[in-house]
């Protein structure tokens, strides 16, 4: 392998005035960059099945567990079904990315690669890719084994659910990175799940419908991301077509995670004290 | 894009401010390109936070401070500059190689560089001696040689400017040798720059240049014979004691 290939060698001094015009430098989103920080991040979880076994099978297994607490009344698991396929993505996402962006930030691998020509849009969207592909895989299994095997009765197409899934699955990812930022450890950093999850999985309509809450709540419920992912989950369990309200649903979902990850990007600084 | 003095590193009055403490206060010095500069100090002295300051991660920074030319922090610094910081950097959870490949992928991103990466990384390996741990998991990994794959990962993309925190720490003698022959290699092959910080006196002989730190101030400047002559001590320890006692003697006079 000859030396030349390595563009710094091939400069005279490293001082000359051209020595770092032939390296690329750091844009605000390199696809190369981002594919990288994805391929990294799924193999770290390649080094912890545990974590990837836990992903996968506790949906699988609480969904199954709710179809059997329900098995008198096929209609409640169908409502309360739908609208956990979407809500399990969005939790698990949440606490994953929680922690791990949280560890990127402890162990000064955040330090080391602002440091380097890495876009923090590089970063965020790697983190996103390879979270987003474990939740479609997630996603995939609950959704099959609820339609096929566990009788869930969706009127729409059982894709439809997935791509709702598949959105709430970045709006947990980006919720994750965002909170991470307010986080000095992992104790804080879980605590912040029934901090930020909790009140939207009560107002989100999966009790009681939303129309029906005390008006206050349902205002505040009206401007929380996950009444809408509930909300789109339904429309697919009752409707065989796209509806209007389907697409306002998807458009909320992906605008709020676009939001936070843009939110949550702001939080990574260059510089610290 | 060099400045008219032609020095790697250049500060005028460089404070750094961190939780209300001045850590730095108003600092003046070079630091010659292609060089070894040491910079030495007890714990606390400030070394850390004068390299995120050259390296651009550090917030609160008044003065003049350029690198390489440009201003501490510029973008286009990123790729010419290695950081090495005083805890290893690295993910535990992935293998040496694994860490490695990616810090290269960001380095020369794309699929055109792939054979450049791919040498880079076996160069950086052998640089380090951790080419038969390569496929290890760095979890698994002493912690002397975790500093050594975080030394590693900011060899890669031959850096100009190579800023190491206190990179020998806790490494044996034979590997702390080897280690600074590699350093004096980099600066007589490449002409790269190298800033490294110790508390260990006796690397300080090893250095071309020394800058010798103690409160936020920098309290000497010059080679290590130049230290030892001043001082009229036989080691560089001696003689920073020797500066310390001094500085003590002049400030008490002063109230």
């Amino acid at each position: 392998m000859s030396t030349a290939n390595t563009p710094q060698q091939a400069t005279a001094t490293p001082q000359a005035p051209t020595g770092g015009r032939d390296r690329p430098g750091p844009q605000a989103l390199s696809p190369a960059r981002t594919l990288a920080t994805a391929a990294r991040v799924l193999r770290q979880l390649t080094h912890d099945p545990r974590t990837v076994a836990l992903l996968l099978l506790i949906p699988v297994v609480l969904i199954t567990l709710l179809r059997y607490v329900f098995d008198g009344s096929p209609q409640t698991f169908d409502a309360i079904g739908a609208s956990l396929l979407g809500i399990f993505p969005l939790i698990t996402m949440f606490l994953v990315t929680s922690i791990a962006t949280l560890r990127e930030r402890t162990s000064g691998t955040l330090e080391r690669l602002l440091a380097m020509p890495l876009g923090k849009g590089d970063l965020i969207a790697g983190y996103a890719l390879a979270f987003g592909a474990v939740a479609i895989l997630q996603s995939l299994l609950a959704t099959a084994l609820s339609v096929w095997v566990l009788g869930l009765d969706v009127v729409g197409s059982p894709w439809l659910l997935l791509l709702v899934a598949l959105l709430d699955a970045l709006l947990g990812t980006a919720l994750g990175l965002f909170v991470s930022a307010f986080a000095a450890s992992e104790f804080q950093a879980v605590q912040f799940m029934p901090a930020v999850i909790f009140p939207q999985l009560l107002l989100c309509g999966l009790f009681i419908a939303r129309d029906r809450m005390a008006p206050a709540l349902e205002a505040v419920s009206n401007v929380l991301p996950m009444s809408y992912a509930v909300d789109g989950m339904n429309e697919v369990l009752h409707h065989t077509e796209v509806t209007g309200n389907f697409v306002r649903d998807v458009l909320i979902v992906s605008g709020c995670a676009l939001l936070v990850l843009a939110l949550g990007a702001a939080t990574l600084r260059r510089r610290t004290t | 894009m060099m400045n008219n003095s032609g020095a790697a590193i250049e500060a005028r009055g460089l404070t750094v401010v961190r939780g209300g403490r001045t850590v730095l206060r108003g600092l003046d010095f070079t630091v010659e390109p292609g060089r070894i500069t040491g910079l030495l100090g007890p714990s606390g002295c400030g070394k850390s936070t004068l390299m995120r300051a050259v390296v651009g991660t550090q917030a609160k920074v008044t003065g003049t401070l350029d690198v390489l030319g440009n201003p501490a922090g510029h973008p286009t610094l990123r790729p010419r500059i290695g950081y090495v910081t005083q805890a290893p950097s690295v993910y535990t959870d992935l293998s040496v190689r694994q860490n490695l490949d990616y810090f290269a992928a960001i380095l020369q991103p794309g699929r055109r560089h792939r054979d450049a990466r791919r040498a880079a990384v076996a160069r950086a390996l052998t640089d380090v001696d951790l080419t038969s741990h390569a496929d290890a998991l760095a979890g698994t990994l002493s912690g002397g040689q975790l500093t050594r794959v975080s030394l590693g990962a900011a060899l890669l993309g031959t850096p100009e400017l190579l800023v190491l925190d206190e990179p020998t720490v806790g490494l044996d003698p034979v590997l702390r040798r080897d280690l600074w022959s590699l350093f004096h290699t980099l600066a007589a092959d490449h002409g790269t720059t190298l800033l490294v910080s110790s508390h260990v006196m006796d690397e300080a002989e090893r250095c071309h240049r020394l800058l010798l730190m103690r409160e936020g101030a920098i309290l000497a400047d010059g080679t290590p014979e130049a230290l030892r002559t001043h001082a009229r001590t036989a080691t560089v320890e001696e003689a920073f004691l020797h500066l310390v006692d001094e500085a003590a003697t002049s400030q008490e006079n002063a109230r």
